[in-house]
């Protein structure tokens, strides 16, 4: 259950009711973002922000080093295991 | 401009008096401009001698098209209602020559919108070279039918060496599509408003009875070839494997969509491979002939996204098995009703 | 798609696949059984089998399809109150699509669309809010349903309805919450899960202390799981580490989403319009203390259940559905003795084929255990 999907806010559209239009693949849809506006800032300042879309509300704010992490994390167990690949291979050979 | 702008439809443009023979005259005689339609008989007549030049079979069929809304990015149910049929001709290999027209229109349906629809059936029947040689009004009352709902037929005839059917396929032949699926399906979804959805994605309404032509200069052997409408692609693909008893195996990550059409099946929840098209076919074709077929087919302005998406194998019987690229592999069965969108 | 594409690579899947079959292979020898680990919620189970991700894990991984699918487990009683307000001439009946093949005791929401109710699928609940405004002399009746993923939507739709002095809108509440429907499986007596991948979306909202229980109660291991194929192979490897390590712990591998505290203001707009009901029936699962939300009193304007006056009769599943056992992992789907038989997804009797994210439809739809039923 509880479809949710990236997108990218392009446009604020109704400050007064926390309105905004995101863009997911290249599909617009009108999307509350109440739930990732914080007190202080700046609704404009969320603009070119990645927010998870569920039934038309963004409720998260995609933390891009958080998911860069997460790659990194693989990309870094790709190369251990190439490594012990390698080692597993000598020790056959020797 | 005619004489019935700005008017609309009343149950007497279809009681059979003076407002039917106007509209008649107003609207499809001189929208459709046929010498055939302007005879006003009851039927088209044809040459026998002429068709039988062309081939040894007729190829007779029929579709009604009922879609909402009647005009939608990409083409309109009158652009529909010629490309739809022709194309259904196109897939047994006959060369499409004539249609009909028949019409069911709702009390009050602006005469405005007709004259669009018949204009743009006349194009397109133009640009494909066929005519539409008779035709049929019927005006109902309002709630009746939705606006306008048309059924062409249609006929064409088939050379004598083509040998086109869906119980053809064999262990080894390669699976070619000739671009972007779902489109069709996306632009209606999009265009219906309901689910206030924005994009640019156009249906992919276009006749393929020149492709189909090309395709089977190159390989005249095509084993199976359909247009994949209503169902999609993975319906067309089960209709093959049950036909010939065979498996269908398909590479996921080659399989076209365009990037709007992907984001919008993500957002509802929906599968691209059972998203209606309006202008894709789907062939099955030995697979010594594959990649001069995808040549050709990427060569047509009907086929520039051309792919080869899979090939038949000898099991599962009757089955298509789609390859995640995951190094597993899941069935794409039938679609049991209609496609819901999946949001929670 | 960014954020999409990145966890669907599959040269990045092959090195989990690996990391995977590697722990598999230096504890397999220890194991009495093989390792049952429950995916919760029914996206999961939906990506599972769409990327085909159990055929890529070692034999000593079962993995138990759960009960987290809020349209599989919406009882029979409910879908007819749903008919009965949408019959209503007066109403506009609003829902997601998913819910609209649900099978009451007599009708779906389809069925009753074809005999002429008014119902209408729409993306967002704010869209039907939009359809109220639209249509002033209607009631429209917006059919809430979803875990706490989909609790803040409806919840601030009542909030906007009612900052906007909207009189003709009302939901139809129906939502169920996570942590009593998990409790409920893990009550299970004969149960043998050994740990959960946990719903990403609903932590997204209500933040990692709700899970807490099941490590510190229960003491099974957890990972709060994305739902694309790297998140779960990820979420996989990580469980399997904490076996190996006996370790029992609330882990993030969702970080990217995910908070630790949950969405404060979504939680705010979730308390100040629904409150717990005492007990919620669950289809296939019966009556679970605490697993409904219901509208509070100051909300009753926007409460379909009392504007339409519902019956909330109890209608008891077909008596040789299996379901309960499929969702605490006691049987697998095909071992059910009615499944692909008289229970197929073109006339489903039990809650898990009604719904294309359901275990039985999963399975079936897939292809598994067909040939066999």
């Amino acid at each position: 259950m509880c479809l949710g999907i990236p997108g990218q806010i392009s446009t604020i559209t109704n400050a007064a009711c926390y309105l905004a239009k995101v863009n997911i693949g290249g599909v617009l849809r009108e999307v509350n973002i109440t739930c990732i506006a914080e007190e202080g800032t700046e609704l404009q300042d969320l603009v070119g922000a990645w927010v998870l879309v569920h039934v038309g509300f963004a409720l998260s704010r995609i933390d891009e080093d958080e998911a860069q992490r997460t790659l990194q994390i693989l990309a870094e167990l790709g190369e251990l295991q190439v490594e012990l690949d390698a080692i597993q291979a000598l020790g056959v050979s020797a | 401009m005619s004489k019935l702008a700005g008017k609309t439809i009343t149950l007497a443009h279809g009681a059979g008096g003076k407002a039917m023979r106007e509209l008649i005259d107003e609207v499809f005689v001189k929208g459709f401009a046929n010498p055939e339609l302007a005879n006003l008989e009851d039927q088209a007549r044809f040459d026998l001698t002429e068709l039988i030049a062309q081939g040894n079979r007729l190829a007779l069929t029929t579709d009604s098209y009922v879609v909402d809304p009647l005009f939608f990015p990409g083409g309109d149910i009158g652009k529909l209602a010629v490309t739809g049929t022709v194309n259904d001709l196109a897939m047994s290999g006959a060369v499409p020559l004539y249609l009909t027209c028949g019409m069911i229109l709702e009390e009050g349906f602006a005469i405005d919108e007709l004259i669009k629809i018949v204009a743009s059936m006349k194009a397109t029947a133009d640009a494909t070279g066929v005519k539409i040689v008779t035709g049929d009004t019927k005006v109902v009352h309002k709630g009746a039918v939705d606006k306008c709902f048309i059924n062409t037929a249609g006929v064409g005839v088939i050379p004598a060496h083509i040998q086109i059917a869906a119980t053809q396929a064999q262990v080894g032949d390669k699976i070619i599509i000739n671009g972007f699926i779902g489109d069709h399906g996306a632009a209606i979804v999009d265009a219906r408003g309901e689910l206030a959805l924005e994009s640019s994605i156009l249906s992919d309404c276009q006749p393929l009875h020149d492709l189909v032509q090309t395709m089977l200069k190159v390989c005249p052997q095509i084993h199976c070839l359909r247009d994949a409408t209503r169902g999609g692609v993975a319906t067309v693909l089960n209709e093959f494997a049950q036909s010939s008893q065979v498996g269908i195996k398909l590479q996921h990550s080659v399989i076209p969509v365009r990037d709007e059409v992907r984001g919008m099946c993500e957002i509802l929840g929906l599968d691209p491979l059972y998203l209606a098209n309006e202008g894709k076919l789907v062939a099955v074709v030995p697979p010594e002939y594959a990649d001069l077929l995808l040549a050709a087919m990427r060569a047509h302005p009907a086929g520039l996204a051309s792919a080869i998406i899979g090939e038949v194998q000898a099991t599962p019987k009757a089955r298509v098995l789609l390859n995640t690229g995951f190094g597993g592999e899941r069935l794409l069965d039938m679609l049991v009703g209609e496609q819901l969108p999946r949001i929670c | 798609m960014k954020f999409v594409d990145e966890f669907r690579d599959s040269e990045k899947a092959l090195i989990l696949r690996q990391a995977i079959h590697h722990i598999a292979q230096i504890l397999e020898p220890c194991l009495q059984r093989p390792w049952q680990i429950m995916e919760f919620c029914g996206g999961h189970t939906h990506t599972i089998f769409r990327y085909g991700i159990e055929q890529m894990l070692p034999d000593c991984i079962e993995l138990v399809h759960g009960p987290g699918c809020p349209v599989c487990v919406l009882p029979m009683g409910r879908v007819d109150d749903c008919v009965a307000i949408a019959e209503n001439p007066q109403v506009i009946f609003t829902t997601f699509g998913d819910a609209m093949r649900v099978p009451g005791s007599q009708k779906s929401l389809l069925q009753a669309r074809a005999e002429g109710a008014d119902i209408r699928m729409v993306y967002s609940p704010m869209d039907a809010l939009a359809l109220a405004k639209k249509h002033p002399e209607r009631e429209v009746v917006f059919f809430a349903l979803g875990f706490e993923t989909t609790m803040p939507s409806t919840a601030l739709t009542v909030l906007q309805a009612e900052r906007e002095g909207i009189k003709n809108f009302s939901l139809f509440c129906n939502h169920i919450t996570t942590a009593p429907t998990i409790k409920a499986v893990l009550d299970e007596p004969d149960l043998m899960l050994d740990g959960f991948l946990a719903p990403g979306h609903v932590a997204m909202v209500i933040g990692l202390e709700p899970f807490q229980f099941i490590v510190r109660d229960y003491h099974k291991p957890l990972t709060i799981t994305g739902f694309e194929p790297l998140d779960i192979l990820q979420a996989l490897w990580m469980l399997l580490q904490q076996f190996a390590e006996n370790r029992c712990g609330v882990e993030n591998q969702y970080a990217r989403v995910v908070q630790t505290q949950g969405n404060t203001t979504a939680l705010k707009a979730i308390h100040q319009v629904f409150a717990t009901r005492d007990f919620f029936e669950l289809r296939g699962l019966g009556s679970i203390d605490q697993a409904g939300v219901g509208m509070r009193p100051e909300y009753a304007f926007f409460d379909a259940e009392q504007k339409f006056k519902v019956k909330n009769l109890t209608m008891t599943d077909p008596q040789d559905c299996q379901c309960g056992a499929v969702v605490k992992g006691l049987i697998k789907p095909w071992e059910c003795q009615i499944f692909g038989k008289r229970c197929t997804p073109e006339n489903p009797m039990g809650a898990l084929m009604v719904s294309s994210e359901g275990a039985c439809a999963a399975y079936y739809n897939h292809g598994y255990g067909r040939d066999a039923a």
